[in-house]
């Protein structure tokens, strides 16, 4: 059975979105748009309000446990669920925030907690059944599957046929991609491929733009994508060069997970807007606040389309049926705009300035790891000075190496870049840094869509994968090393020095593989063996196999542990066993680490090693 | 307010005798007015009453023996065909339009509060947050698009056959088409309205629950 739909699924911290197009046109199924090959977003059947289904494009990331009062959670397609997705959920979070699931995306990211236990809600009440950031995604694209098979008529439509593109950060690490992938084969989602969300952003570009984006993107050039959404920011770098005459595509550069997105911009405004009332002697109830945060969403966002109105106002209701009375009114100005979301987040800043790396600032919440400087250009900074060196690989690279990466063309991407005052300043900030390396000012790429790019791109993906136009290369984001602690008398107090093993390098191309020679490390038989391990998104130089006995401040991040066990059949249990190590890179995108033990007891006899095994930390 | 939604319940005192119609001769006046103001909710509402009536606009030139006579009017000016049968109009629509504006602009809450006592400033402030909260959920699920595109104040002819439901001759009604008039309101058209699903044992009649906090 071939796949008739294309889809792509943008799995996001606070929204998610479908696309889908058919494969083949002309040969369109039934509840096809025959006519139109072009990515559609499909609007998700999900509750609204208790008992009111309704379609909208946007699925909101959250999950609600109802309680046994609220009775079963009705879908058109499931009379008896316990729990809702969506719109109605995201409102439960309001009323009843102990039961509802947010942000499960940024919990799927988490290296130091096990992302496979039952910890979300966190501060769920006993009745409920705590799930796993696992299961929180996997209930969300079971979701989109049920919902999809629904609208299409399920069969040889169902989702579960389809070419289906499941979207994650660029910088989710290889086990974050692994347990995404984990999530969507619990949805029954077999025939997936992942891509990074810049790169779908770009894909929707050029979809959207027709041939016409090949006189705005030439070989030469280098086109930063700069992504930020309700939860993440996320930066990309991919390098347009000319491959036996044609335009090649590369991803050459990703940058670090960064919690902070547009709700934490939002959470800024409603602070400070709640001063204000509370300058008045007026107090917020944990209703107000919520209400608090949308209304200044609203009235940032009418500030920021006509710059000439001077100020906005916010009215906040009382919670009871009296709806007079207890008011209250506020005004956000475009001063406080520019105060604390143009210069709180997007500062103008030197290109050597750097994120502040104090844990634990205003905007924390317990367990996230949330970015602690607020600067979106801070990070953005940070990213072009570590990746100055990211051309070098493809000869690219000027003669005089700057201090940062020079992009000459800038994508957009996500909610919070539709706002021009937010753009214009990341474009003068950028430009500025340029300047001062001796490199011309980018060029912005118009025409992106920002709430949909990535499910659209997503999709687009699903066709160019069949060869329906250019593909963006890249391989994996990052270099992965395991650590092996050396054979010294221990010392106590001083933990032993670990050196890193390179076991797949930076770039490695889906469906390639790497075999690590020489290096051996000893596993006991029916124990399980942990090994630290590590990634970069900047050394590119190391190939497989090659061993770090140091390397630089910030080149190498420590991930999640990883670990194999060796099953006792035909061993004795508690041998050591000498093993090679082994990488490969799955078609779906995901790094696949397998032991090979040097004396094999059959052909081809290995073992997986599994990523993101339980971390040190709980939640 | 509610007499809004009580056009089901008015189809007694509608003539009996319109139904039946075949070469229909123009109504009264009055009656139009009456039958423009049911039809625009009942077509709001009614999604079946909608489709037949979208099909008479759509082929007006379709012989009466070609369907139930009753079904498909002879002419788009006469659109006196839809009470084919007493019929008892379902509230469910009507109630999830009001549970919607409650739910996301505090529509009933407004409306059934007693503003008399407070100052305009303060109804200025409840009505921001009822205007933008209502406004989001009517464009969220409505199409609203004006009857005429023309700026009010502007001279416009009306031509002969004319549709009452679409257009209201108002000041000094007298003579026989074209009419040339002032045009002062534009008319809204629901060109689409959709309303969420209703789906498990869901109580349409409570437009919002009661919230009691617990802990």
């Amino acid at each position: 059975m071939s796949a008739r739909f294309a889809v792509g699924i943008d799995l996001g911290t606070t929204n998610c979105a479908l696309a889908v197009a058919p494969i083949d046109p002309a040969n369109g199924a039934e509840g096809a748009d025959r006519t139109d090959a072009r990515p559609r977003v499909f609007a998700i059947p999900q509750l609204v309000a208790s008992g009111q289904v309704e379609a909208r494009p946007l699925l909101p990331s959250f999950l609600y446990f109802a309680h046994e009062s609220d009775g079963p959670q009705a879908l058109p397609w499931n009379a008896e669920r316990r729990f809702a997705v969506g719109e109605h959920a995201r409102s439960r979070g309001v009323d009843a925030p102990s039961r509802v699931v947010s942000s499960a995306k940024s919990w799927l990211s988490h290296p130091t907690i096990d992302r496979r236990a039952g910890i979300l809600p966190l501060s769920a009440p006993e009745d409920v059944e705590k799930i796993s950031p696992v299961e929180v995604s996997w209930r969300y694209l079971e979701h989109l599957s049920e919902a999809f098979d629904a609208a299409y008529g399920g069969g040889d439509n169902a989702l579960a046929q389809q070419d289906v593109v499941i979207t994650v950060p660029a910088s989710f690490d290889a086990s974050a991609r692994e347990l995404t992938v984990e999530a969507a084969l619990a949805a029954g989602i077999e025939n997936l491929t992942l891509l990074e969300e810049p790169q779908a952003a770009l894909y929707a570009w050029t979809e959207a733009l027709g041939d016409a984006w090949r006189r705005q993107v030439r070989p030469g050039d280098v086109v930063l994508v700069v992504d930020v959404g309700g939860g993440t920011t996320d930066f990309s770098a991919i390098a347009a060069v000319e491959k036996d005459g044609a335009l090649d595509l590369v991803r050459v550069a990703v940058g670090d997970h960064i919690l902070l997105g547009g709700d934490n911009m939002d959470l800024a405004l409603s602070h400070v807007v709640r001063q204000k009332l509370e300058a008045d002697g007026k107090s917020i109830d944990r209703f107000q606040q919520a209400s608090l945060v949308h209304a200044s969403r609203v009235a940032k966002e009418r500030l920021f389309e006509d710059p000439h109105l001077a100020s906005a106002p916010i009215a906040v209701a009382s919670r009871g049926a009296a709806l007079l009375g207890g008011m209250l009114r506020a005004e956000l100005t475009q001063e406080d705009l520019a105060r604390i979301l143009v210069d709180g987040f997007f500062p103008n800043v030197p290109a050597d300035a750097r994120p502040v790396a104090a844990r634990r600032g205003a905007l924390t919440q317990l367990g996230l790891p949330y970015a602690s400087d607020p600067a979106v250009t801070r990070h953005l900074a940070s990213f072009l000075g570590r990746q100055a060196n990211a051309l070098a690989t493809l000869g690219l690279a000027p003669e005089t190496p700057g201090r940062l990466l020079h992009p000459t063309a800038l994508l957009f991407n996500g909610g919070v870049t539709k706002a021009a005052g937010l753009r214009a300043r990341l474009v003068a900030t950028l430009d500025g840094w340029l300047a001062s390396d001796g490199a011309p000012p980018v060029r912005v790429l118009a025409g992106g869509d920002a709430d949909f790019a990535v499910a659209r791109g997503a999709c687009v993906y699903g066709l160019v994968r069949r060869g329906k136009g250019i593909r963006i290369r890249g391989g994996t984001a990052r270099a992965y090393y395991v650590g092996i602690e050396s054979a010294v008398p221990a010392v106590p107090g001083i933990a032993p020095p670990v050196t890193a093993m390179c076991v797949a390098p930076f770039g490695m191309e889906e469906g390639t593989e790497a075999h690590l020679p020489a290096h051996e490390v000893g596993v006991v038989v029916g124990e399980p063996a942990t090994f630290r391990f590590f990634g970069s998104t900047v050394r590119r130089e190391d190939a497989a196999g090659a061993v770090l006995e140091d390397w630089g401040p910030g080149e190498l991040e420590e991930l999640a542990p990883v670990e194999v066990t060796l099953p006792a059949e035909g061993r004795r249990e508690g041998d050591v066993v000498p093993v090679h190590l082994r990488s490969r890179v799955t078609e779906v995108g995901t790094l696949l680490l397998e032991a090979e033990p040097r004396t094999p007891l059959h052909a081809d006899e290995h073992w997986r090693v599994e990523l993101s095994v339980r971390g040190g930390a709980s939640a | 307010m509610p007499a809004f939604f009580m056009s089901g319940s008015r189809a007694g005192r509608h003539p009996a005798n319109l139904r039946a119609a075949v070469n229909p001769s123009p109504l009264p006046f009055g009656t139009r007015i009456w039958f423009a103001w049911a039809c625009f909710f009942r077509a709001l509402f009614d999604g079946q009453f909608a489709a037949r009536v979208w099909a008479v606009r759509e082929a007006p030139a379709l012989p009466p023996a070609a369907s139930a006579p009753a079904e498909v009017a002879p002419s788009p000016t006469a659109h006196d065909h839809p009470r084919t049968a007493p019929v008892s109009s379902d509230p469910t629509p009507a109630l999830q339009l009001l549970a919607l504006l409650q739910r996301e602009g505090r529509f009933v809450d407004f409306l059934q509060q007693d503003i008399a006592s407070f100052p305009d400033a303060e109804i200025g402030i409840a009505a921001r947050v009822v205007h933008e909260g209502c406004r989001k959920a009517l464009r969220s699920h409505a199409e609203l698009v004006p009857v005429r595109t023309e700026a009010e104040g502007a001279r416009l002819t009306v031509p002969a056959g004319f549709r009452a439901d679409e257009i209201k001759l108002v000041g000094d009604v007298k003579g026989h088409a074209p009419y040339s008039g002032v045009l002062r309101h534009r008319g809204w058209r629901a060109k689409t309205l959709h309303l969420p699903q209703i789906v498990g044992e869901h109580d349409s009649y409570v437009l919002a629950p009661a919230e009691v906090e617990l802990g």
